[in-house]
């Protein structure tokens, strides 16, 4: 299909990706394009300007902190994600990053894309605010941080405004994390996911059943915790082909004790 | 500072053949390579980034050139299917899917071929969730998949 015409720039560098970003109004960074391109090809986006992160080394790779930080640059893909032998500090990055898609779609995407695209049926949103993730913007005031229960405004909107970028995302050491989704054929679309991390907090993220995911912390683990702290939550999901609103909260209990108790069992593994 | 462009020169080289073309930005790298190159071997199946039909491997790396822009290929190395067979003799993986019936129609086979070939070449005996794994995504609306996988499977070193 043949796009809209756009010009198209690949900087080298984030501050002279900012200066693209500054110099035209109309312009959208390129990540992953997985989203994007799709998106350009049926016109529901249709930028101006491409700035392709693509070029930019600064935005790529996984570093481990001697305290069991990893950071990982906004261009890593799901697939480098899955294969680093860093990223399996926490382990749950990995083994969600394998429930996306496909393998072409996994070579290509990445976390910076799908973090800052916050579709509400991405699987990283919700697994973001379950393990307290912090992320670092950049704009022409400089940089600052953002922890990830602040960062998803709504849909397809973040705390990355226009001509900012997002660089890295920083996850915190832990082990007790669990989840769960259900999709529309072994790693389709989602229809209701849930993140859940146990490190003496009890924490639960909803994904796909509001504009941006839905943090629960039920006290405990347990199935009958976690399925009261999901009434309590008062959810009022999408109604779409896929699944009736009911139908969603539904699956958000289910998928949400799956994911506790999921966590739960790692936390406590030696 | 390199500014925009809505044209940009592209070297690549594809199958062992470098082109340099002077291409629109908005050019998706399957059209590139089935309208400028003239090598339609990888089809377009979907154009919405489901089917994987337009499959091929940049610099070794599967992915679906719909959802590529041609610039972006810039200085790659790309195979597609029209490179696995060498003075007509088929791929042991070609041959396979011959011998299985691994198609019908064929419209998918160009990447199902690409996708096999990369995980052969990562993992040379995948057990079958391991292939079914790697052709998640390619569709084929034919065989059901069945004699695909059969297919693969007869071409690993298992």
């Amino acid at each position: 299909m043949l796009l809209r015409e756009v010009v198209y720039a690949k900087p080298v560098s984030i501050a002279e990706a900012l200066d693209l970003l500054a110099a035209n109004e109309g312009a959208r960074a390129l990540a992953g394009g997985q989203t994007l391109v799709n998106v350009m090809k049926a016109r529901a986006a249709s930028p101006d300007a491409l700035v392709d992160l693509n070029g930019i080394e600064k935005l790529r790779g996984i570093d481990l902190g001697a305290d069991g930080t990893l950071t990982i640059g906004a261009m890593t893909t799901y697939a480098e994600i899955m294969a680093s032998a860093e990223a399996k500090a926490r382990p749950i990055l990995g083994e969600v990053c394998a429930q996306i898609a496909d393998v072409q779609v996994r070579n290509r995407g990445t976390i910076g894309g799908n973090l800052c695209s916050n579709d509400p049926t991405n699987h990283l949103p919700p697994l973001m605010v379950a393990v307290e993730a912090r992320m670092t913007v950049a704009g022409w005031e400089g940089e600052r941080t953002v922890p990830a229960g602040e960062f998803f405004f709504g849909v397809y909107l973040t705390a990355v405004g226009p001509g900012e970028l997002l660089l890295r995302v920083e996850v915190p050491a832990g082990k007790g994390d669990g989840f769960a989704a259900v999709t529309l054929g072994a790693d389709g679309t989602c229809i209701v996911n849930a993140a859940a991390s146990v490190d003496g907090d009890v924490r639960v993220a909803l994904g796909c059943v509001d504009a941006v995911p839905v943090l629960l912390r039920p006290g405990s683990a347990d199935a009958e915790a976690v399925r009261a702290a999901v009434r309590a939550a008062g959810l009022d999901p999408p109604d779409d082909v896929h699944a009736t609103a009911e139908y969603r909260a539904h699956l958000a209990e289910v998928v949400a004790v799956r994911a506790a108790a999921e966590a739960a069992e790692r936390a406590a593994a030696p | 500072m390199s500014g925009f462009a809505s044209s940009l020169p592209v070297s690549v080289t594809v199958n062992g053949t470098t082109y340099e073309r002077e291409v629109e930005a908005r050019k998706l790298l399957i059209h590139f390579l089935r309208d400028d190159l003239d090598l339609t071997g990888s089809h377009v199946g979907c154009d919405t980034g489901n089917c994987g039909a337009c499959s091929v491997l940049l610099d070794g790396t599967l992915v679906k050139s719909c959802m590529l822009l041609a610039v972006q290929a810039d200085g790659a190395s790309i195979e597609t299917v029209e490179g696995l067979s060498e003075d007509g003799e088929l791929t042991a993986l070609q041959q396979s899917f011959s011998d299985h019936h691994a198609l019908q129609c064929g419209y998918c086979t160009p990447g199902m071929l690409m996708s096999a070939t990369a995980l052969l070449r990562a993992n040379p005996s995948p057990s079958e969730a391991e292939i079914r794994k790697a052709l998640q995504g390619n569709l084929c609306r034919c065989t059901g998949y069945w004699n695909i996988v059969e297919a693969v499977k007869a071409a690993t070193d298992a």
